[in-house]
């Protein structure tokens, strides 16, 4: 049994079908949804977090893929350079989980991996490009 | 009363007192008002941000056969120089993009490289590719030239800020539904935040509200050298409406810095990209107050409480004279991560950096205690709020075509 996290790009034509239930019928996995936006184009974004096994799991992927619907890299791919950062702040109201936080004691701003679901939004707003994700 | 002079010599004598514009407000509550004019000589105000009319002047020496730069065309690291002087000497402002930039015709625009990247490469004693054409004349014959340029090569090179140390800025927001992209940051629609650029109760100007010690000829802490306050900045507009305790309620005054850049240090001098709209260069800058008497310490003991700030939509095409002003907030809010406006709760992001001016105004208080940096007394004053000096904006009138 193994735990991971994929963020899923709904293109408009595939908001509507039961894409991602099929994932508990046919390929034995459980999820969670961590997170489920449709945005003003009508595309929607689904963040989950999926357990089952490695095998399944990667029978599961390569269904989505086939369905058209886009499979974001995971949070462990996005990185903060701290000798770029220069603690602004202009990233933290942008950041859809508040996974970038200020400490407000040493006035830097940190980033919590945890909570990321590589959205890659910081990646556009740091003006220092302190935030990278690889894919 | 001191004067300027007293305190350079408590400052040669190691026995400067010396605190941040932060850590004198504690200062002076506890001792009382009084005995800390007396006992402190100095306070140490910064801010970093992006600055974006801020550029540099050069001079590249002359090759064999010579070329005259001036009206011809010239890049440095591909970033497109004013080349509109006399011949071995060049402008290059922190917006300039390469002609190839895409810029915002693939919107929103990258702009990952720009003027403002080119002296970040130039500080960190890069090797950049300067090109030139050149028309050629009877003295300076040559027409082209493709070679590279290090800053040690450079005869001179100095850093030039026409504007920066905005006194107060906008807060900035987005009333409409779509995302915008601004020089103040993306801003997320229906007020999905709000974005602000200054350090508040740590800011020059905001610790020296009617310019009555800063200066032209002030000495200042300028990108980690020693430059000076060269005139006031573009757009100095000291004329606005201000609180009980002078403070401007909306951006106000400016300043212009000069210093060499050879002696700048990188952590303060950043290349610096807005997604949608352009290349910048971010600049730290640390100013001494001298506490000449009562009056000055009032001022340097401002909170952030007291300074306030408009919130302006910048979704119809900000202009500072003909904006929506959404409401009013202070910066005790901005820093604390959020405001209220509207009834809702919005998070709040800063486009300069706290930590960052916090750092330089704590370098600046160690070389005044060091000895190692002395005050200058200011050679002209800047226009203030009583001088009727005030920012106008551009009237157009449509050139008749003959
Ligand atoms: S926007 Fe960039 S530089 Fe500013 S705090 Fe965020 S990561 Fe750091
Ligand atoms: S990619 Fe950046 S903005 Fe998106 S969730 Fe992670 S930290 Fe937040």
């Amino acid at each position: 049994m193994s735990k991971k996290r994929i963020v899923l790009h709904f293109p408009k034509e595939l908001v509507d079908k039961s894409i991602v239930y099929k994932l508990v019928k046919d390929f034995n996995l459980e999820f969670n949804i961590l997170k489920a936006e449709v945005n003003p184009k009508e595309e929607g974004l689904l963040v989950l977090e999926i357990k089952g096994d490695e095998d399944d799991f990667n029978k599961g992927i390569e269904y989505l893929n086939k369905t058209g619907v886009r499979i974001q890299p995971l949070s462990q791919d996005v990185s903060m350079d701290r000798a770029k950062c220069v603690d602004c702040t202009a990233c933290i109201p942008l950041c859809p989980t508040k996974a970038l936080v200020k400490n407000p004691e040493t006035l830097e701003v940190e980033f919590v991996k945890e909570k990321c679901i590589a959205c890659g939004i910081c990646v556009h707003v740091c003006p220092y490009k302190a935030m990278s994700i690889v894919f | 009363m001191k004067t300027i002079k007293e305190i350079n010599e408590r400052i040669k004598k190691g026995e400067a007192v010396v605190f941040t514009a932060e850590e004198i407000v504690e200062f002076a509550e506890k001792k009382g008002f009084k005995k800390a004019a007396q006992l402190v000589d100095v306070v140490t105000t910064a801010t970093f941000g992006p600055m974006c009319s801020s550029g540099i002047y050069f001079n590249i020496g002359q090759s064999k056969p010579r070329i005259k730069l001036g009206g011809g065309k010239v890049t440095l690291g591909g970033v497109p120089c004013y080349a509109a002087f006399a011949a071995g000497d060049l402008f290059l402002g922190a917006n300039a993009l390469p002609e190839e930039d895409p810029r915002n015709a693939i919107y929103p625009g990258e702009f990952k490289y720009g003027g403002g990247h080119v002296i970040q490469d130039l500080i960190e004693g890069k090797d950049l590719i300067l090109e030139a054409n050149a028309y050629g004349t009877d003295c300076y014959p040559r027409r082209h030239l493709r070679t590279y340029i290090n800053i040690k090569d450079l005869n001179e090179v100095i850093l030039f800020n026409m504007r920066n140390c905005y006194q107060n800025y906008n807060v900035a927001v987005n009333v409409s539904d779509k995302p915008i992209y601004t020089y103040m940051g993306i801003l997320k629609p229906n007020l999905g935040n709000a974005n602000y650029c200054s350090a508040g109760s740590l800011s020059p100007l905001l610790n020296d509200p009617y310019y009555k010690t800063i200066g032209i000829g002030t000495k200042i802490f300028l990108a980690g050298a020693v430059g000076f306050i060269s005139w006031w900045g573009t757009q100095h507009n000291p004329g606005v409406e201000r609180t009980e305790k002078g403070i401007p309620k909306c951006p106000a005054g400016t300043l212009s810095l000069i210093g060499d850049l050879k002696e700048t240090d990188p952590s303060w001098l950043i290349g610096t990209s807005m997604y949608g709209y352009g290349a910048t260069l971010s600049v730290g800058v640390g100013i001494p107050i001298p506490v000449l008497n009562e009056e000055i310490l009032s001022y340097v003991c401002v909170k952030d409480e007291d300074i306030v700030a408009p919130v302006v939509d910048y979704a119809k095409g900000y202009s500072p004279e003909n904006s929506d002003v959404l409401g009013v907030v202070n910066y005790a809010q901005l820093k604390s991560g959020k405001i209220e406006l509207a009834g809702r709760e919005i998070p709040t992001g800063s486009l300069s950096s706290l930590k960052k001016a916090r750092e330089i105004a704590g370098i600046l208080k160690a070389w005044i205690k060091e000895g190692k940096f002395f005050l200058s007394e200011a050679q002209g004053k800047l226009p203030s709020a009583d001088s009727g000096y005030r920012f106008k904006t551009l009237k157009e009138r449509i050139p008749k075509d003959v």
